[in-house]
């Protein structure tokens, strides 16, 4: 996916002037955060700790994460003697050629495709079709997205979280040619019908994977639409397309990923449908693919490893962190302009695509801290932004007034008398601009505070001034 | 007890009478207070701004100041936070320092908390008559574990009603040099918390962080709203001279 976070200062003001989205942000708000309180709540009143889940959830991704390379290994050779085949890319081009080579090597006409952010990542359904591959996204929200365009996911569980009801119904109409509909549960039924006869007729399926199991050598699909079963079942041969940070030891350890996953999610105790997939279709079994592929992707992931950065490759992509954050509440997901957005992407995005391809990202935090205590596997979110905005100040990517004013104030403040003189200056220069009001419209040092609100007036003198008079 | 007050910037430039306020109540606490003369700011702008060096430049400068006294006190969270938190391992590199920050570092508390915690004060000086709204500052509620104390100090007032918002510990928007570089958005999330507070009809939005009290106040004002004051809890608890 071509990235946009450059852009994100323009996107953020279109996104709050956007009253579809604001709607939208306002009600879905309400329903992650509460869901996921209650869920929390309920854990607890049945005798669970979910403080200790989390510690433990941090402790296992932590664990195999420092010996990454040897799970991955153990997984490969696990799932290859269970009949597939594991392929690795490197970036999101490598991605593209191995499905298309399979798509080619199986003579797939039609590829049927549940959710994979690795999908998003690598920009596949173009490629796909640029290759005569006709993906088919099955997932209600990607496919919505998919008909319009192939416009980008605003939340990585909830895709088309910033859309109007309005805005489907039109767009249902006109693509599915069909009467217009306006309620949720008919135009549900409109993209099932549609999507029934693609399933039947795929020759591949392609999945995300939310966990790799080492001791099993499968896959497992957390989802609530029951797509990602008909996806990995039905067509001939299935392609699974992951992180290569998503593997973890045994089913022991998905239990309890599980149970901090989908609660800090969605707020369920469990999805509708938890899928674990392991080979190919032997010669007894009525159902599953023929063909079953891994692609086990790093794409910035493996730098991470052992670097300042590698708690970021804890995440489970279950949303809390965004669902929690102001920033994200307020401008929704695509104003961060790549696959990821809120606190998560704007770690990832400039690790993954480059510092100086987001320079925003990392300063559009307040640091509040609401993500990170509501991150199941306690990644200090705002710890690693902080992290990213030294690595700005190391490499020079901050403006220069920015950087200027930064060591300025820090000058200044290391020398007591001349701070008391610049603020001595200071205070007196904000009064007058106040103009005897109690209040500034207009602070031209600045000029953003006051775009949607007023300074107030200091008092008028100095703390240390009034109370030098004091003791005298 | 000797208790070294950290001012905090913010209090100095605009709002000195909190600073006499925290001065009134540690004193009511029956502390000695000292106001060391050279101090200035603890370097939070520059550490959250990604310019360690000069965050550590001030960082020892304020761990020379304070660290000869009983307790250090700050009418702010996070400033607080800042130095009891943040200091130990941004001197990290530098042995003696690390030492010096470390036994800095636990004799530092925000206001309401050494109040409740420490000095334990009982009778509040303080004479305010009315409802009050209270919203917890991101990084005294989620680094110091402020939450309790300030609501236990005005629920000893006998004239204070003390209204919850709902939302009472989302962050304002205001996040230091972010409310400058993303004002749109961080006015944005002030006009969540505004809101917020509305529907309690307090007479007053208190806090313990300036920072957070002028983004409400500013924003208030720009939305039209002149009589809901917005003021810092010592404030309220330590009352007018
Ligand atoms: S960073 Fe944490 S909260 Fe955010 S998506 Fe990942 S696991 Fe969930």
């Amino acid at each position: 996916m071509q990235i946009r976070s450059m852009f994100f200062k323009a996107n953020a003001s279109a996104a709050l002037a956007n009253p579809v989205l604001q709607g939208n942000m306002r009600t879905s708000k309400g329903k992650f955060v509460d869901k996921r309180r209650t869920a929390i709540t309920d854990f607890e009143q049945e005798g669970g700790d979910f403080e200790a889940s989390r510690d433990a959830a941090a402790a296992l991704r932590n664990l195999v994460l420092k010996d990454l390379d040897l799970w991955l290994e153990k997984f490969e050779t696990v799932a290859t003697a269970r009949g597939a085949t594991v392929l690795w890319a490197k970036d999101g081009e490598e991605i593209c050629r191995h499905v298309v080579d399979i798509g080619r090597r199986h003579s797939v006409k039609k590829a049927v495709k549940s959710k994979s952010m690795l999908s998003e990542e690598a920009g596949l359904n173009q490629a796909l079709e640029a290759s005569g591959i006709a993906p088919v996204e099955t997932d209600l929200g990607e496919y919505i997205l998919q008909i319009n365009n192939n416009e980008p996911p605003s939340h990585i569980i909830a895709p088309v979280l910033h859309k109007g009801l309005d805005e489907v119904a039109d767009l249902f109409e006109k693509v599915h040619k069909t009467p217009r509909k306006t309620e949720i549960p008919e135009l549900t039924r409109e993209a099932r019908e549609v999507l029934r006869s693609h399933f039947l007729d795929a020759d591949m399926g392609i999945s995300g994977g939310n966990f790799l199991v080492a001791e099993t050598g499968s896959v497992a699909l957390v989802t609530n639409e029951g797509n990602g079963r008909m996806v990995t079942t039905l067509p001939r041969v299935h392609v699974v397309v992951t992180g290569i940070e998503k593997v973890i030891p045994t089913l022991e350890d998905l239990s309890l990923l599980l149970r901090v996953l989908i609660r800090s999610a969605t707020g369920q105790t469990i999805s509708n449908y938890v899928s674990l997939l392991t080979g190919v279709k032997q010669p007894d079994e009525h159902d599953g693919p023929e063909h079953l592929y891994f692609i086990l992707v790093d794409n910035g992931r493996a730098d991470l490893v052992a670097s300042e950065f590698q708690d970021m490759l804890r995440c489970i992509r279950c949303g809390a962190c965004m669902n929690h954050c102001p920033v994200y509440q307020a401008i929704g997901g695509h104003a961060y302009g790549w696959v990821y957005p809120g606190p998560m992407g704007s770690v990832l995005t400039p690790l993954y695509m480059g510092l100086d391809k987001a320079i925003d990202l990392p300063q559009a935090a307040t640091l509040c801290n609401q993500c990170g205590v509501v991150c199941p596997v306690k990644i200090p979110l705002p710890e690693l932004l902080r992290k990213l905005r030294e690595k700005q100040v190391e490499k020079n990517l901050r403006p220069l007034m920015e950087r200027l004013a930064l060591k300025g104030w820090a000058w200044v403040a290391s020398k007591p008398k001349l701070y008391a003189l610049g603020t001595w200056f200071g205070v007196r220069y904000l009064n007058w601009l106040a103009g005897g009001k109690d209040r500034i419209h207009v602070l031209g040092v600045a000029p953003e505070w006051t775009l949607g609100r007023d300074f107030p007036a200091p008092e008028g003198k100095t703390f240390r001034e009034l109370y030098a008079a004091s003791k005298r | 007890m000797r208790v070294a007050l950290f001012v905090t910037c913010l209090v100095d430039m605009m709002r000195p009478s909190i600073g006499f306020a925290t001065i009134r109540l540690l004193e009511a606490a029956g502390c000695e207070v000292v106001v060391p003369e050279t101090q200035t700011c603890c370097g939070q702008p520059a550490f959250n701004s990604g310019d360690r060096a000069s965050a550590a430049l001030l960082a020892k400068k304020v761990v020379a100041e304070f660290e000869g006294y009983d307790y250090v006190v700050a009418p702010s969270g996070s400033c607080a936070d800042q130095i009891r938190n943040e200091y130990p391992g941004l001197l990290s590199d530098e042995p003696d320092w690390h030492r010096r920050a470390v036994a800095l570092s636990p004799r530092v508390y925000e206001l309401t908390d050494f109040l409740a915690n420490v000095a334990r004060l009982e009778i509040l000086p303080g004479d305010f008559r009315g409802s009050v709204t209270y919203h917890d500052s991101c990084a005294g509620l989620r680094s110091l574990g402020i939450r309790r104390q300030p609501r236990d100090l005005l629920a000893r007032m006998p004239g204070v009603e003390l209204r919850e918002m709902p939302g009472a510990e989302e962050c304002c928007g205001f996040g230091g040099t972010f409310s400058v570089k993303f004002g749109e958005i961080s006015a944005a999330i002030a006009e969540k918390k505004c809101a917020n507070a509305a529907t309690t009809g307090a007479d007053a939005i208190v806090g313990g962080d300036l920072g957070c009290l002028l983004n409400i106040e500013g924003k208030l004002r720009r939305m039209g709203d002149e009589t809901t004051r917005v003021l810092h809890v010592a404030e309220i608890l330590a009352g007018d001279e």
